[in-house]
């Protein structure tokens, strides 16, 4: 079996005396995608935002796509950052900036000039195409509905074509059909763009639509680590509570 | 109601705060790969949309300062020094100090409010997971930039805020053209002018420095935005006038008063 692309180990985290996450270890295999339930509050957010070195750890060990996160210097974490695609829970749409201009500027810090005139374009293009939103590439983020700067905010992730994508609770405030929706379309875009998957959240048909593997976050502690059909079939209460 | 020891302690820590955060602007300044397009970009926004609002300003303050100093200066048998006075006045004071006020408000709230809505709403960590360092693309071209503009706005408002006097001069009185600016720039020496610039330069440097350390690190969601804001404009005024005084004081240090 080839190396995880992600590899944590005994991470620990605490905010002043509230101990987020204890001793807690998970691996993503390559083009797995891979849930993390958990209640509110529970450190599920606090999990990826370290995997991205966004929150430094207190404790324990991060290796992203081969590379100890903590041990990497600016330079080389702009780098891996190019690889590993953040889909935040609230889209973070540069709001001064049309949709054309959200989805250029991940390149304009990777790309050189000369392939950004040649190809910026195109790339902007199909991945509008991939999320079904060609028509609003000159439009504002405010003049979308919550569902369409969701899609906009997963194309901007997808335009540097990343090996691993991390989505923050990627359903949540949107209405049932639009959720659906988006569950859908993280699956179609995981198979094209063949990439590996961490989905950070408590919708229950968004993690049976997208994972292949739940791991349950409970008092900062992976508690369970399953496929959705054996933890649905679990007697465990604090496991059963989620699937009620 | 805070104690006085707690508010003491949160003074110096935000002191410090502010401290390592310019040092971190001096940092990040020197590296390459800056982000000159968002720097034109701010220049603009900074440089050319405060040009109305400094101009008008500008404006007026001469023409009420020269209107209000006649009676006085009539009193002595001194009305011909009107021009002189009212340049000295202008140049070396006045017109710097409300500029930088009018910068702080406009400048240094919208700073605060537009980094801390970005802040609140994730955009400086998008920008820091796609790659990009948010403090040099935010900060570093937003403090550059109205440290850069507002020696230039204040030249500017020199300027017509001299023309302002002109026309107070010539409401009651009679004076040339030619001789306004005689008298103008027979009264100036560069211990006036030079002085002046040099201080906007701080000026620019406090309010862009202060409006991005309280929007780059504003909290507590809607409402640490309304804050951060707020707390730009108190903050930036209040240090343009110390940073006034200094100014002061080494001027006469250096016997250029």
């Amino acid at each position: 079996m080839s190396d995880p692309v992600i590899k944590v180990e005994k991470l620990n985290k605490s905010f002043g005396a509230n101990h987020v996450l204890r001793d807690f270890s998970v691996s993503l295999a390559k083009g797995e995608t891979l849930a993390v339930l958990g209640k509110s509050g529970s450190g599920k957010s606090v999990l990826i935002k370290c995997i991205i070195n966004l929150i430094e750890k207190d404790e324990g060990e991060i290796i992203v796509l081969g590379n100890d996160v903590s041990e990497m210097s600016q330079e080389e974490l702009d780098s891996l950052r190019t690889r590993v695609g953040f889909l935040f829970q609230s889209n973070a749409l540069y709001d001064s900036m049309t949709v054309r201009e959200n989805l250029e500027f991940p390149l304009r810090r990777h790309w050189t000039k000369d392939q950004r005139e040649r190809t910026a374009e195109g790339a902007v293009m199909e991945v509008l195409t991939d999320v079904g939103l060609a028509h609003t590439a000159d439009m504002m983020p405010e003049e979308l509905s919550g569902g369409m700067r969701k899609r906009i905010a997963l194309a901007r992730t997808l335009i540097l074509r990343p090996a691993i994508i991390l989505y923050d609770e990627p359903t949540t405030g949107l209405d049932p059909v639009t959720a659906r929706e988006i569950s859908h379309l993280i699956v179609k875009v995981q198979k094209k763009y063949d990439t590996s998957s961490i989905v950070i959240s408590h919708d229950m048909h968004c993690i049976n639509t997208t994972a292949n593997r739940v791991v349950m976050l409970i008092d900062g502690r992976c508690y369970a680590d399953d496929t959705y059909a054996n933890l649905q079939q679990s007697t465990d209460p604090k496991i059963k509570e989620f699937f009620d | 109601m805070e104690s006085p020891f707690r508010l003491n302690t949160q003074f110096f820590t935000e002191t410090g705060d502010i401290a390592r955060f310019a040092l971190r602007f001096f940092k990040e300044l020197f590296k390459r790969r800056q982000e000159y397009e968002e720097f034109l970009r701010q220049c603009f926004w900074v440089g050319y949309k405060s040009l109305p609002l400094v101009g008008i300003t500008a404006f007026i303050m001469g023409l009420v300062l020269t209107i209000q100093s006649r009676p006085t200066l009539v009193e002595f048998g001194a009305e011909s020094l009107l021009p002189q006075m009212v340049s000295v006045s202008l140049i070396r004071e006045i017109s710097p100090v409300i500029t930088a006020l009018i910068c702080a408000g406009k400048v240094g709230s919208g700073m605060g409010a537009e980094l801390g809505s970005m802040k609140v709403t994730e955009q400086i960590d998008a920008m820091d997971v796609s790659g990009t360092n948010p403090f040099r693309y935010l900060i570093v071209t937003r403090v550059v930039a109205t440290t850069m503009m507002l020696p230039i706005l204040s030249s500017l408002s020199n300027a017509i805020s001299l023309y302002g006097g002109y026309l107070g001069v010539n409401i009651r009185g009679e004076v040339s053209w030619h001789l306004y600016w005689t008298q103008v720039f027979n009264a100036l020496s560069f211990g006036d002018v030079i002085p002046s610039l040099i201080k906007t330069f701080f000026f620019g440097f406090t309010i862009g420095l202060v409006g991005c350390y309280k929007g780059y690190n504003s909290k507590k969601g809607t409402e640490g935005v309304g804050r951060s804001a707020n707390s730009a404009v108190v903050v930036s005024s209040l240090l343009v006038f110390i940073v006034d005084l200094i100014a002061v004081q080494i001027s006469d240090l250096l016997g250029l008063t």
